[in-house]
């Protein structure tokens, strides 16, 4: 059981998959001799050399597509994007060929590709290099979309993502690379496509993932000591979506409160209200509350930033409004 | 006689014209099973190209990968995926060589290595590198050839892959089949430079302009170019020019170009050039010509009434290959 941080987390599974598997090579922008904008891939072109730690020109579409077709071509490619603003200039690459190719083909074209690329905000870094465009991606079908929000899943997420015969994309929250965690055994680590329960509760479900996670897991905690039992589901994968777990846990809890930092319209956190509408409307003590990042291009200025993102006091805010909410389940004849 | 002509037998010059002759048949009769709706979506024709696929393909071995792009039949016929698959896919049918899921612009068949049949211009090329740098990698003698036409020039993707390929040092045959027309804008509208080949030269690719009417000089230009990459001198490019004798696709009233242009361009077409100078030297006889043609047609027929008769994929399977598995939701 030690200590390490996320940065180092996805570092470590890297090298893990480099040591384990030829076919696994590493490539994208500054990711050889700078180290990773991120410093995520320091040290492994030392480690192992050029031909595996492949720095690419600033060509977004060239260098993923190059990946997709290295996946066809019996290679396990990990394409790494600087930031998730830029993976829009690789967008046909993604979603025309990537996600469409096995489908197409009728079946005979696999692209076992994995994408892993920085966003969010956090940084002061502004609008073309802060969002959160993970519920794009979890639009498209064939693709899978992959958001650790814990040690343990920046850990070994790649391995279950190198293993799958499809295209996945893993994001990495900028303001998780410092964060610093208990590394778990492997054999605690959940299949990839399950969302898991963080913290076991029974007055209200705050359903969340990726970059809000710790900010879920901190405002728990302090309705705890207002003496309110939260549940936090993480749920890890986007596309597919473990529907049942979400449903599962507002059927225990009878609320739901998703927090996700990207724009609230036509997003992950719409799709999950509506699979709550869908599917458990009658578990629901409630309405859904959704706190989400404000619909504006991300500001720079520090405290303008902050402001448009999900933070603690707000999830707490809400929780206890709903919590303390006195609308009736409406009864049922 | 320059080095760099091919020294072919008769026969050969037999199996080249009969190819050409293949697909400029199958053609014709996709645009009959179109009007009967037989076909639908976008079709879109390889009448007046047919020296290109057939040339190049001649040098390519069954290792080698192929990528082309939506105005494909001709390539997948040429490369020897079965007419009745290609025939059965144009149908949307269960056995089309994409079980119905691709149509008449996403024609793969793996096990020729055929990498389909894509439709978005330029959006083969990065998977050409990609399947390239797999085999580079992986220490495969192999060549990845990727057609496109000159349209693809203008998107970006070419540029970056160009620059990937020779950066990478990469064994990838280029061929841009340049039709002079990207959909209805031509050529001095789509580019500064006209001169295609030049534009690889800069990326420092060996590049060259073949005529690309003459299926003999495509054959020789790509076995040369595929020696070169074999022998390790990475990606070569081909400009071939030529013309496409009937529009985009069968929603095209070809108002961008006249009739005279297209008259003009026929006269030069590969496959009466091929023929006229069978018969002018004495190497193709009448009967023989037409004992080609026959055949030709009974295979067309053939297979399409495979393709009539071939079942439709059931509904249940509308989620297959969505993902290799299909996702517990």
């Amino acid at each position: 059981m030690s200590e390490i941080s996320f940065r180092d987390a996805f570092k470590a599974a890297m090298v893990e998959a480099l040591t384990e598997d030829s076919r696994v090579f590493l490539m994208g922008e500054d990711v050889g001799h700078y180290g990773g904008c991120y410093a995520v891939s320091k040290g492994l072109l030392d480690d192992f050399g050029a031909q595996r730690i492949i720095d690419t020109p600033l060509s977004e579409s060239g260098f993923v597509g190059a990946g997709i077709g290295a996946a066809i071509g019996g290679m396990r490619p990990i394409v790494e994007i600087m930031t998730v603003n830029f993976s829009l200039l690789a967008l046909d690459q993604i979603i025309n060929n990537a996600a469409t190719l096995r489908h197409m083909s009728g079946g005979q074209v696999s692209v076992p590709l994995v994408i892993r690329m920085a966003c969010g905000a956090g940084k002061q870094l502004a609008a073309q290099h802060s969002h959160s465009f993970e519920g794009l991606y979890a639009h498209v079908p064939g693709l899978k979309v992959l958001y650790p929000g814990t040690i343990g899943d920046a850990r070994y997420m790649l391995k279950m993502a190198l293993a799958d015969p499809d295209p996945v994309i893993i994001f990495e929250h900028v303001m998780l690379y410092n964060q610093t965690g208990t590394l778990p055994e492997t054999d605690n680590i959940a299949p990839m496509e399950k969302a898991v329960i963080r913290k076991t509760g029974t007055d209200l479900s705050i359903i969340t993932w990726g970059g809000c996670l710790y900010k879920a897991m901190q405002a728990a905690e302090q309705l705890e000591e207002q003496g309110y039992n939260i549940e936090v589901v993480d749920l890890r994968c986007l596309r597919p979506l473990d529907r049942d777990t979400i449903i599962d846990s507002v059927r225990r809890t009878h609320k739901a409160l998703i927090v996700d930092e990207s724009w609230k319209s036509v997003g992950m956190s719409a799709e999950i209200s509506a699979t709550l509408a869908e599917q458990a409307l009658w578990y629901l003590d409630a309405p859904v509350r959704r706190i989400c990042g404000i619909e504006v291009p991300t500001p720079y200025a520090d405290h303008l930033e902050k402001a448009s993102l999900p933070q603690v006091p707000q999830i707490v805010e809400a929780a206890v409004q709903m919590l303390q909410s006195t609308i009736p389940t409406p009864e049922v004849k | 006689m320059s080095s760099n002509k091919l020294h072919v037998s008769r026969e050969h010059l037999h199996f080249l014209l009969k190819q050409m002759i293949r697909i400029r048949r199958f053609e014709e009769r996709c645009v009959t099973l179109y009007s009967e709706e037989k076909i639908r979506g976008f079709l879109h024709l390889y009448n007046g190209e047919e020296a290109i696929s057939v040339g190049v393909m001649q040098a390519l071995n069954s290792q080698d990968a192929v990528l082309a792009t939506y105005r494909e039949h001709g390539h997948a016929l040429a490369r020897g995926v079965p007419m009745n698959d290609i025939m059965a896919e144009m149908f949307g049918k269960q056995t089309g060589c994409s079980g119905g899921r691709g149509g008449s612009m996403h024609l793969f068949d793996i096990s020729r290595r055929f990498f389909g049949g894509n439709a978005i211009v330029a959006g083969a090329l990065p998977l050409a590198v990609g399947l390239a740098l797999a085999d580079k990698m992986q220490q495969r003698p192999v060549v990845t050839c990727c057609f496109f036409g000159e349209g693809a020039v203008a998107e970006g993707e070419f540029h970056e892959s160009l620059n990937l390929a020779k950066l990478w040092q990469l064994p990838i045959l280029f061929i841009c089949e340049n039709n002079r027309y990207a959909m209805g804008n031509a050529l001095e509208l789509e580019e500064s430079n006209q001169n295609i080949y030049l534009k690889a030269a800069n990326y420092g690719l060996a590049s060259q302009v073949v005529d690309g009417m003459n299926v003999v000089d495509v054959e020789a230009a790509s076995q040369l170019a595929c020696t070169a990459i074999r022998n390790g001198a990475g990606p070569h490019f081909i400009e071939c020019q030529t013309y496409r004798f009937r529009g985009h696709s069968m929603f095209d009233t070809q108002l961008y170009r006249s009739s005279s242009e297209i008259d003009e361009w026929k006269k030069m077409g590969p496959i009466i050039q091929l023929t006229h100078w069978l018969k002018s030297n004495h190497q193709i006889e009448a009967e023989e010509l037409q004992a080609m043609e026959q055949a030709v047609d009974r295979e067309i027929d053939a297979a399409v009434a495979d393709a009539e008769n071939a079942a439709v994929e059931p509904l249940e399977g509308l989620l297959t290959h969505v993902y290799a598995e299909a996702p517990h939701e």
